[in-house]
C-alpha cells in the first residue's frame, strides 16, 4: 500500500510537469497551428535563471519572478525573430524554426551557464512529509498546487476575458478573426509570452526536486508533446489529463513492471490509446465535409 | 610572379623547419555534449601541462604541438577526427577517447598505423584483449565494484540492492558487479534501472526500500542522476542502509548538488579527490597535490579526478619519451609498455606486454562524505 502511494505521488509530481510542457504546447497550437519545439528551453530557463539569480544573492521570490521576466522576453523574441519573420509559411516550415531555436537556446546556456548541474534548495522544507508510509516531497505539493493554479488562471483567460476571446476566435478561423479586427500579431506576442510564462514557472517549481543542465528541455519537451498529444493537442483539460497520465503510467510501470523499460512502456500506452482515439483522449474532432 | 614564389619557398621553409622542432601529440576528447563533464576537466589539464612541458623545453628538446579535437560525445565523429589526424601528418603518440564508446570507434585506426593510443575511459574492454598499441589510464568498473565489495564484506554488509543508470558506465558496471559479487559474498537483492535523463528516481527506490533485510545500496552511474538517486534516497528515509556511489561522481558538484543527504555516503576514489588528508608517506601525496594546485589556480575550478587521467596519460608518454630517447611512435610504444612505478593521480602504474591498464585495485582509495566534504574512510 506504501509503495502504490509512493509510485502514485511520484507520477502526480512529474505528471504535473509535464502538464504545464503540454499546456504551453496547447497555448501556441490553438493560436497559430504551431507546435513550438522550444517550449522545454523555457523549462530550462526558468530554472537556469532562478539558480543565476540566487547565487547573486537575490532572495527566491524576487529570482523566480525575474526568471518568469526572462522566460517571457525570450518567448516574445522568438516570435519576432524567428516564427513572424516566416510569415505565411506552411506549419512544418515554423515547427522546424522551432527546432533551431531549441538548439540555438541550448547553445546560449552552455555558454551562459556552464555545462554542470545546478540545484536549488527547497523552497519550504527538506524533510519530506509522510502520508500513510509513503514520503512525499514538500516541493511536490508545491509542483502540484502551482501547476493547478497555472492551469485554473490559464482557463480564466481563455474562458472569461476578452484577450481569451481573441485566442480562441484566432485559432477558429484565422481570416475571420482578422476580419473582425482581432490584431493577429498581438494574439502571437500572447500567446508565445504566456506559454513561455508557464514552461518558466514549470521550470521553477520543479528544479528543487530535479536539478537543472542547459540540456534538460530536450526530454521534456518530448514528454510534454507526448502528453499534448495523449490529452488531444488543442485541448488545454486535455493537457493536463495527458501530462499526468503520462507521469503515472511512468511511476506505476517502474514501480511494478520494469524501470528499465518505463519510458518505453509509457510511450507505447500513449501509442496505444492515440490507435484507438485518434485525435486524443480529449481533442476535438476533426470532421471533413465533401 | 617572382614575390609569389618567394613567398611559397618562404612558406614551405616554415613547414620543415616547425616539422624538425616540434613533435605533435593528438588528442580527441568529448568537450562538449553528454561527456562534457568529463571532457572538459581533460582538455584543460592537456592545454595547462604541454604549455608548461613547452615552458620546460618540450620533448626531447622538441616542441610539443598539442592537436585537440572535440568529438561532441559522439563515437562516430572520434573516429573521423582520429583518421584525420593520423592523416594530416605524423603524430608520435594520441590522448583520449573520453568515453569508453569513443576509444573503441578510434583504437582499430590505431592499431592499423602503429601509433600508441592512451584512452581515457573506464571500459575494461579498451585493454581486455591486450592490444600492441593501446593502453589506458583510468581505473576499471570491475575494480570499483571490487573495492565497494571489499569494503562491505569488511563491514559485515552482504545484502545489496543495485541501481543503475542506462549510460555507458551505469550499464557496464552493474554488470561487472553483479559477476563478481558472488567472490566477496555479497548477495543482489533487487537490480533496478533507471534512464539517462530521469528527473525522479523514487518510484525505483521505494522498491528497493521493501526488500527485507536490505543492508546497502549501490548506485552505478555518472553525470546527475546519481544527484538525484542520493536525495531520493535521504527523502524516502532508509533506516540503517548504507549508500555506496561509484568513482562516477567523484567530483565536488556532487556534494553541493546533494548537499545534507550525501552526508555518510561512501564511494571508491583516486588518491586525488583527497589529496589534502593523505598521510605524508602516500608516494602519490606530491603528484596530487601539486596537480591539484596547478590545475585550480590555472582555471579556478575545483580538481577532479577526470582532468587527472589526462594529466597521467600525458606524463607517461613523457617519461616513456625520456626512455625511449626517441619519439619515434614504435619505439615510444615499447617504452609506454614498459613503465614501471610512474607514479600518477590515479595510482601507481606498471605496464607490462600482458597488462595494458597497470593499476590494481588498491589504487582506489574509500572515501566518505563528512561534513560536506571528502574523508578517507579507512
Amino acid at each position: 500500500m506504501a509503495e502504490l502511494l509512493q509510485y502514485i505521488a511520484t507520477g502526480i509530481t512529474i505528471g504535473s510537469v509535464y502538464a504545464l510542457v503540454a499546456l504551453g504546447f496547447t497555448l501556441i497550437y490553438n493560436c497559430s497551428g504551431i507546435v513550438n519545439f522550444a517550449q522545454g528551453e523555457f523549462v530550462m530557463i526558468g530554472g537556469m535563471v532562478t539558480v543565476a539569480l540566487t547565487a547573486y544573492g537575490l532572495p527566491l521570490e524576487a529570482a523566480a519572478v525575474g526568471a518568469v521576466g526572462v522566460s517571457i522576453v525570450v518567448g516574445i523574441a522568438i516570435y519576432i525573430l524567428a516564427v513572424a519573420p516566416a510569415g505565411r509559411a506552411s506549419p512544418v516550415t515554423v515547427i522546424i524554426i522551432t527546432i533551431g531555436v531549441s538548439i540555438f537556446l541550448r547553445g546560449a546556456a552552455q555558454v551562459l551557464f556552464g555545462k554542470q548541474f545546478h540545484g536549488v534548495k527547497p523552497f519550504l522544507s527538506e524533510q519530506p512529509v509522510m502520508i500513510l508510509g509513503a514520503a512525499v516531497q514538500s516541493q511536490a505539493f508545491l509542483v502540484i498546487g502551482g501547476t493547478a493554479a497555472a492551469s485554473l488562471l490559464f482557463w480564466i483567460l481563455l474562458e472569461r476575458t476578452l484577450i481569451g476571446k481573441a485566442l480562441m476566435a484566432t485559432a477558429a478561423n484565422r481570416l475571420a478573426a482578422q476580419l473582425v479586427g482581432i490584431n493577429l500579431r498581438r494574439v502571437m506576442l500572447i500567446a508565445f509570452g504566456g506559454s513561455a510564462a508557464i514552461g518558466a514557472i514549470a521550470g521553477i517549481l520543479v528544479t528543487p526536486i530535479t536539478l537543472t543542465s542547459y540540456d534538460v528541455g530536450t526530454m521534456l519537451a518530448l514528454k510534454g508533446f507526448a502528453a499534448a498529444m495523449l490529452g488531444g493537442m488543442g485541448s488545454p483539460l486535455g493537457a493536463m489529463a495527458g501530462g499526468l497520465l503520462l507521469g503515472l503510467a511512468e511511476a506505476l510501470s517502474a514501480g511494478y513492471l520494469s524501470s528499465a523499460y518505463k519510458d518505453a512502456i509509457a510511450f507505447l500506452a500513449t501509442f496505444a490509446v492515440l490507435l484507438l482515439a485518434p485525435n486524443g483522449l480529449l481533442g476535438r474532432r476533426s470532421v471533413n465535409r465533401v | 610572379m617572382r614575390t609569389l614564389v618567394v613567398a611559397g619557398l618562404l612558406s614551405i621553409a616554415t613547414v620543415t623547419v616547425q616539422a624538425q622542432d616540434s613533435v605533435t601529440i593528438g588528442a580527441v576528447l568529448s568537450v562538449t555534449g553528454a561527456a562534457a563533464f568529463l571532457g572538459e576537466p581533460e582538455e584543460k589539464t592537456l592545454r595547462i601541462y604541454v604549455d608548461r612541458l613547452n615552458a620546460e623545453g618540450g620533448m626531447l628538446g622538441k616542441r610539443i604541438n598539442l592537436v585537440i579535437y572535440d568529438d561532441g560525445s559522439d563515437a562516430n565523429k572520434a573516429r573521423t577526427f582520429a583518421t584525420r589526424l593520423l592523416d594530416d601528418g605524423k603524430i608520435a603518440a594520441m590522448i583520449g577517447g573520453t568515453t569508453t564508446g569513443a576509444s573503441m570507434a578510434m583504437l582499430p585506426v590505431f592499431e592499423e598505423r602503429g601509433v600508441p593510443f592512451i584512452s581515457l575511459a573506464s571500459g575494461i574492454s579498451i585493454v581486455e584483449p591486450v592490444r600492441r598499441f593501446v593502453f589506458k589510464v583510468p581505473h576499471t568498473d570491475r575494480m570499483a565494484c571490487e573495492r565497494i565489495f571489499e569494503d562491505m564484506k569488511t563491514r559485515g554488509l552482504s545484502k545489496v540492492a543495485l541501481i543503475s543508470g542506462s549510460d555507458g558506465l551505469g550499464q557496464s558496471m552493474r554488470d561487472q558487479c553483479v559477476a563478481v559479487a558472488p567472490r566477496f559474498g555479497v548477495q543482489v537483492v533487487a537490480d533496478e534501472k533507471y534512464g539517462a535523463r530521469d528527473s525522479d528516481m523514487t518510484a525505483q527506490l521505494a522498491k528497493i526500500k521493501a526488500v527485507v533485510g536490505l543492508q546497502a545500496v549501490l548506485n552505478a552511474g555518472a553525470g546527475q542522476s546519481p544527484a538525484i538517486v542520493t536525495r531520493n534516497f535521504a527523502q524516502l528515509g532508509f533506516s540503517n542502509v548504507t549508500l555506496y556511489q561509484s568513482h562516477g561522481v567523484a567530483s565536488k558538484s556532487f556534494i553541493e548538488l546533494t548537499g545534507a543527504a550525501s552526508e555518510g555516503v561512501r564511494l571508491p576514489s583516486a588518491a586525488l579527490l583527497i589529496a589534502g588528508q593523505l598521510p605524508a608517506s602516500d608516494v602519490q601525496k606530491p603528484v596530487v597535490i601539486n596537480y591539484k594546485q596547478t590545475y585550480e589556480a590555472a582555471t579556478g575550478q575545483p580538481v577532479s579526478t577526470f582532468g587527472g587521467h589526462a594529466y597521467d596519460a600525458l606524463m607517461i608518454v613523457a617519461d616513456a619519451a625520456k626512455r625511449a630517447k626517441s619519439l619515434e611512435p614504435g619505439k615510444l610504444r615499447d617504452a609506454i609498455e614498459t613503465t614501471k612505478d610512474f607514479v600518477g593521480t590515479g595510482g601507481v602504474f606498471s605496464f607490462d606486454a600482458k597488462d595494458h591498464l597497470g593499476l590494481g585495485p588498491s589504487a582506489f582509495k574509500m572515501v566518505i562524505i563528512k561534513n560536506g566534504d571528502w574523508a578517507l574512510a579507512d
